[in-house]
């Protein structure tokens, strides 16, 4: 029996959709090994983002307010003294969970399982998939200590729904670390877009150095990107060019993606571009060579230049 | 400054789809794949040793870097140490160990041993091992240490002595600015590569590194040179201590599903919309 905990990950006092993979896998465990689970909201407006995150059939839902920016030292210390009651916690695999559970673990002495791809209950012994090698092997692993520590990958986990009822929320005490005071929040540019989010978007428009420069990302992708009411992504190259925010890279060091359709444009398919994308259902590859390694993932390959091909394809899509 | 860097061979990311699983599914086979640095520590190790220069006068270092890399002691550790020497580290540091027998809180255990001898001013890491793609190691180490954690640094600025930071660290929401005091363990994202991502406070403020597509600097021929006489240490896991009960257990290996269906070339952009909007229905 696994006894769970989720902690929630807030930005700007609400819950993100990667809390909702995090509780979908706690429910998995929990319900797997005849235990039960429970979220933790920490971090500046956790009181109300707890509210949130009552309707999701957690045993209780604790809080910890922490005000102002978030810090690794600011938060583990308190994560861990409420972890000491579970058997496993659990947070999604993004900047937040891979940051702030490692730490967590060294204080409980736990394993960690990072960036699980599906969560294993046959026996009651709980075991855990983990994409490696940029997604070209897959390891099943158990872990060992007495306490878990996983993160999940929230392309792999679909967000849980809310199932009525209300958990009790409960408040717990802040831990303090020495550490905290090594590190000062000067602040965080938050990256907003009306478009929706690349690790929850149905389509997923990316474009790659091909694009050469920031000026087509705007008159040649985006109207694709909103004629498909898609997300917009990138690679590497595209980023490191400085023609889209680094957020929307996609791959093996940025977001892993499954959606139902991914659109390549002018992205050759690198082993780690390819590592963030190739589980998406149906992909799509705009590129003119039709040799490039996106081929060996393509389900649909147009051999164009993307200069003509894409204009051309999103006044077609908006004629659908 | 001081900066401990380190580093561990894996089997060429490059060509991580060629890796094989054995038949009973024990173990991942890289025959054949040749060992590479890490690419995730090239990185870090670039971000150190602009760190410790002043990169407006040639070969002028104004601190140390140390290496350290966890492997086999065989002629592929040691060549990759070498050719961070060969990069411009001052030294290296070999621990014997075989991959299977580690994991990243072992390693992290190593990492506390060797800091603790060393007292470097930092630890500049990889976020991850493109083998295990973890990214563990380096929070684990910082808690062992007592040390704060700055994960996935993009832009570094030390004051003159290097004993506070101003980092920029890259999420998955945006940019986060955070102020450290060191001593401090970071890890480096894709963007330290960037030519503005390193300001030293010796190296003229204006100074813009050439801008590097996918790794660190290549290393000179005279680096090359020098790097045979640089020391490497060698110890075992024993010399250090080190508990090496492993907390995690890999039960079974096995490679991805092969994608089902064939490519189609689709002749023009109306066959595609046809194919996506009738066939396969996603639009
Ligand atoms: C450790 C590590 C981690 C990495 N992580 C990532 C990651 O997370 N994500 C990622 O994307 N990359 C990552 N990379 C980089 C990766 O290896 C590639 O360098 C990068 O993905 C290449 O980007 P690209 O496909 O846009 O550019 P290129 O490889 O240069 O490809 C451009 C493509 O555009 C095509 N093209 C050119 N002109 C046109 C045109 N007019 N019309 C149509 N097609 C055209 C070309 O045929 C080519 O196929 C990583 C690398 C390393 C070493
Ligand atoms: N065997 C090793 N030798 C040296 N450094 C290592 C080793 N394993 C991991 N590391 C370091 O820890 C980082 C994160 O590794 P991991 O947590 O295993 O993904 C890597 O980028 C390296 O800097």
């Amino acid at each position: 029996m696994a006894n769970v905990l989720v902690v929630a990950e807030l930005l700007e006092g609400k819950a993100r959709k990667t809390t909702q993979s995090a509780i979908t896998a706690a429910k998995q465990i929990a319900e797997g090994t005849g235990g039960s689970f429970d979220v933790l909201s920490i971090g500046d407006g956790a009181g109300a983002a707890a509210e949130e995150l009552t309707g999701y059939g957690a045993g209780k839902v604790l809080k910890a307010e922490i005000p102002g920016g978030y810090t690794c030292e600011k938060y583990a210390a308190t994560v861990a003294a409420a972890g000491k009651g579970y058997d496993v916690l659990v947070a999604c695999a993004s900047a937040f969970g891979k940051d702030l559970l490692p730490r967590v673990a060294a204080k409980l002495g736990a394993g960690v399982a990072s960036d699980i791809s599906a969560v294993h209950t046959e026996g009651g012994s709980l075991s855990y998939t983990r994409p490696m090698y940029a997604g070209n092997v897959f390891g099943t692993v158990a872990i060992k200590t007495d306490k878990q520590v996983v993160t999940v990958r929230q392309s792999e986990f679909g967000a849980a729904q809310e199932s009525g009822g209300s958990s009790p929320v409960e408040e717990i005490a802040i831990q303090t670390d020495p550490a905290a005071d090594k590190v000062e929040f000067l602040g965080v540019e938050v990256v907003k877009s009306e478009r929706p989010d690349l690790s929850e978007a149905d389509i997923v428009v990316a474009g790659g150095r091909a694009l050469k420069s920031a000026e087509n990302f705007t008159s040649i992708i985006e109207p694709l990107v909103d004629a498909l009411g898609a997300a917009m992504g990138a690679s590497r190259a595209a980023c490191d060019a400085g023609y889209v925010a680094p957020e929307l890279q996609v791959g093996q060091t940025g977001k892993v993606v499954a959606p139902k359709l991914y659109v390549a444009i002018g992205i050759s398919g690198a082993i780690q571009h390819l590592a963030g994308m190739k589980g998406s259902k149906t992909i799509v590859a705009i590129n003119k060579d039709k040799e490039a390694p996106i081929a060996q993932v393509a389900d649909y390959f147009l051999v164009a230049d993307l200069f003509e091909a894409v204009p051309a394809l999103t006044e077609a899509v908006k004629k659908l | 400054m001081k900066i401990l860097v380190p580093i561990k061979r894996v089997a060429d990311p490059d060509n991580a789809s060629k890796l094989k699983v054995s038949a009973d599914g024990k173990s991942v086979t890289s025959e054949g794949l040749e060992w590479k640095m890490n690419p995730f520590d090239d990185w870090s190790l670039e971000a150190a040793l602009r760190l410790t220069e002043n990169a407006a006068e040639k070969n002028a270092r104004v601190g140390e870097v140390v290496l350290i890399s966890i492997g086999p002691n065989d002629e592929h550790t040691q060549r990759i140490i070498r050719e961070g020497l060969a990069k411009g580290a001052e030294r290296g540091i070999l621990v014997d160990g075989q991959d299977v027998g580690l994991d990243s809180d072992i390693v992290a255990s190593v990492l506390k041993a060797v800091v603790d001898k060393e007292s470097p001013d930092l630890v500049v890491m990889g976020k991850q091992a493109a083998d295990g793609d973890s990214n563990v190691a380096g929070t684990k180490l910082a808690e062992k240490l007592g040390w704060p954690i700055i994960n996935y640094a993009m832009k570094i600025k030390t004051n003159d002595d290097g004993k506070t930071l101003e980092v920029q660290r890259e999420l998955d929401t945006g940019v986060a600015t955070v102020k450290v005091t060191g001593p401090a363990v970071l890890t480096t994202s894709d963007r330290i590569l960037q030519p503005g991502s390193v300001k030293n406070g010796v190296t003229p403020d204006d100074h813009q590194y050439a801008k590097l597509e996918v790794g660190g600097r290549y290393a000179s021929l005279k680096g090359i040179m020098q790097a045979k006489k640089k020391p490497i240490d060698q110890m075992s896991l024993g010399d250090l201590g080190v508990d090496t009960t492993k907390a995690l257990s890999y039960t079974k290996f096995e490679l991805p599903p092969a994608r089902s269906g064939e490519t189609t070339f689709v002749e023009d952009v109306a066959e595609l919309v046809d194919k996506l909007h009738n066939t396969a229905k996603v639009i």
